[in-house]
């Protein structure tokens, strides 16, 4: 080393280096010491009985299609109805909005709706939409709290990709005598349809793991339920999320839990590869 | 022609108006989150007293005499998210520090993946795994009859707040202007001294940032927490089984009725409130350090 470095000085420069090092190495290490446990712990329990039937005392055995289902109806209905509030609010923001305070204010509103925990979500939306609006516990209760919850996630993705919309577009849109709707759907909206669906994969991500704000909103039933069933008031559900934990807390049946946790696992890796893939191209676009 | 224009001008009205009611939507959600807790929040406080309710030691809701206070959950929370900042962030920033300066292109990209992975797997997930490995461990390591305490809760939380911290503290020290490093360099400091004497203090603002989201993840988290610390109302000790805000609110809220029901509303209440300063906080470092640069 130099000479110019005392000893007590190379000593805390290692120290800090091997600190360094370890934070790292323990990142990786705690993944795949996660991934690797779940799996191994989840997949063998993965049965066709598990993956393909509900719940059954009969039989005494547990399915958890119900659950598999009851996810996908929440996604589906959540972006149903976020997707034009939140692409709406971006196109207000970015397109309409004259005023700077306003502005200001909506990104403020936006800011303190992602700094809510989800079981205060979970309990406002018990209150609003479960008693209020008397749907009763159900699906789509946990659907609209949820739309809540995902909207600023939606609003700031596509914000960010209208904003890479080159402004010539929308002179050259205007100025051929187009309106401004017109304008915005014929040329701002197509060209930021990356942004919205890289919105659309993370409030999938958000959802798909979402556990606290369902819990009193969506219920815990185990049935399984038809498409136009499931956005009926009082049709109650539990998401995967949701009945991993009342199999593991409730019930003590550790198997069926790390086999959803395996799927989860699945499931959100595959979602953030396709939002990384999803923010690759949008930032490809920008240069 | 004339007529055209007219439908024309009457969708365009109608399309501005509807974008602007969806803009002001998110607001009118905030409103409607904040009045919908103070309205069912408010009673049982009013009830109980409010000295009672924050500053009461006892939490017996279904007892004959019931009690209402929610001290030992206020004081869990803070225990317990002070622990989870104390191990996690630490160990954040020397993450933050390998991926900004100290890594190659390739190591970065692994370590990288490893973080946003770890930061997409649910709660439940982290819940799992600390019932079945953390509270075992705790149990076996320090000769406990229950390991699901605050100690674990302390654990599972600081590895659930780690994602969030490294990458906003990752983006904090990018941020500093090369001409730090280099001039540091240029005077014989070496690149680590640089980096932990120079460049760490200058990103101070961004890494503050990200403390207080990491605080806010972890006196929001409800389900981890409720699988691994117990849940019993007692005043918090390290190695006592204990209730936080959260779980106060989650663990009785399906059986609960009457006034227990109303004051669970309250504790809610009580956490929407540190949440609304933690967010005020945010703004308020993160306005601070913009108008620093």
């Amino acid at each position: 080393m130099n000479s110019g470095i005392s000893k007590r000085r190379y000593i805390e420069i290692a120290v800090l280096n091997v600190l360094v090092y370890i934070s790292a190495g323990l990142m990786c290490l705690m993944l795949l010491g996660i991934i690797g446990y779940i799996l191994v712990r989840g997949i063998p329990h993965m049965t066709l009985t598990l993956l393909t039937s509900k719940p059954s005392l009969i039989n005494d055995t547990i399915g958890i299609l119900p659950n598999i289902l009851n996810t996908l109806y929440i996604i589906m209905a959540t972006l149903v109805l976020v997707l034009p509030i939140g692409v709406g609010a971006a196109v207000y923001l970015n397109e309409y909005a004259r005023n700077k305070r306003i502005v200001h204010m909506i990104e403020l509103a936006t800011e303190t709706l992602s700094g809510i925990p989800s079981i205060i979500y979970g309990l406002v939306g018990m209150l609003i939409f479960v008693q209020f609006l008397s749907l009763g516990t159900s699906l789509i209760a946990g659907a609209l709290t949820l739309v809540i919850m995902t909207l600023p996630t939606i609003i700031k993705t596509t914000q960010e990709s209208l904003k890479t919309v080159p402004k010539g577009y929308r002179e050259g849109a205007l100025g051929l005598g187009a309106g401004k709707w017109h304008m915005i759907r014929t040329t701002v909206l197509p060209s930021a349809i990356d942004g919205i669906v890289t919105g659309c994969i993370l409030s999938i991500g958000r959802i798909v793991g979402e556990s606290a704000a369902l819990l009193f909103t969506a219920g815990m039933a185990n049935e399984i339920l038809g498409i136009r069933e499931s956005v009926m008031p009082g049709k109650a559900g539990s998401t995967l999320t949701v009945a991993l934990y009342m199999y593991a807390k409730e019930r003590g049946e550790f198997d069926i839990a790390f086999s959803i946790g395996a799927i989860l696992l699945i499931l959100t890796f595959i979602i953030n590869l396709a939002a990384k893939l999803a923010a690759k191209k949008l930032r490809r676009k920008e240069n | 022609m004339k007529k055209l224009k007219k439908t024309t001008d009457a969708i365009e009205k109608a399309m501005n108006a509807l974008f602007t009611f969806c803009g002001f939507l998110a607001v009118a959600f905030v409103l409607m989150i904040t009045v919908f807790l103070v309205i069912s929040g408010i009673p049982a406080i009013s009830k109980i007293g409010i000295t009672d309710f924050l500053f009461g030691t006892t939490w017996a809701s279904t007892a004959a005499e019931p009690r209402y206070g929610i001290l030992p959950f206020i004081f869990t929370s803070v225990y317990g998210t002070a622990g989870a900042i104390v191990i996690g962030v630490p160990i954040g920033l020397m993450c933050a520090v390998y991926l900004a300066k100290m890594s190659g292109k390739k190591s970065a990209g692994i370590v990288r993946t490893a973080v946003d992975l770890l930061s997409g797997i649910p709660s439940v997930v982290y819940g799992l795994l600390g019932m079945i490995i953390i509270v075992p461990l705790v149990r076996k390591a320090f000769d406990l009859p229950d390991g699901a305490n605050l100690f674990s809760a302390i654990i599972v939380l600081a590895v659930m707040i780690l994602p969030s911290v490294i990458s906003v503290s990752e983006t904090a020290i990018k941020a500093v202007p090369k001409e730090y490093e280099e001039a540091s360099l240029a005077l014989g400091a070496t690149k680590t001294e640089t980096v932990f004497k120079v460049v760490v203090p200058a990103a101070k603002s961004g890494i503050l940032t990200a403390v207080v989201l990491g605080i806010g993840r972890a006196i929001g988290e409800a389900m981890a927490v409720m699988m691994v610390a117990g849940n019993v109302a007692n005043m918090p000790g390290l190695f006592k089984s204990v209730r936080f805000l959260t779980t106060a609110v989650a663990s009785e809220m399906s059986y609960s009725s009457g006034l227990q029901r109303q004051a669970l509303f309250s504790i809610a209440l009580v956490l929407f409130v540190f949440i609304m300063i933690i967010n005020i906080m945010v703004n308020f470092v993160v306005k601070r350090g913009e108008s620093n640069e």
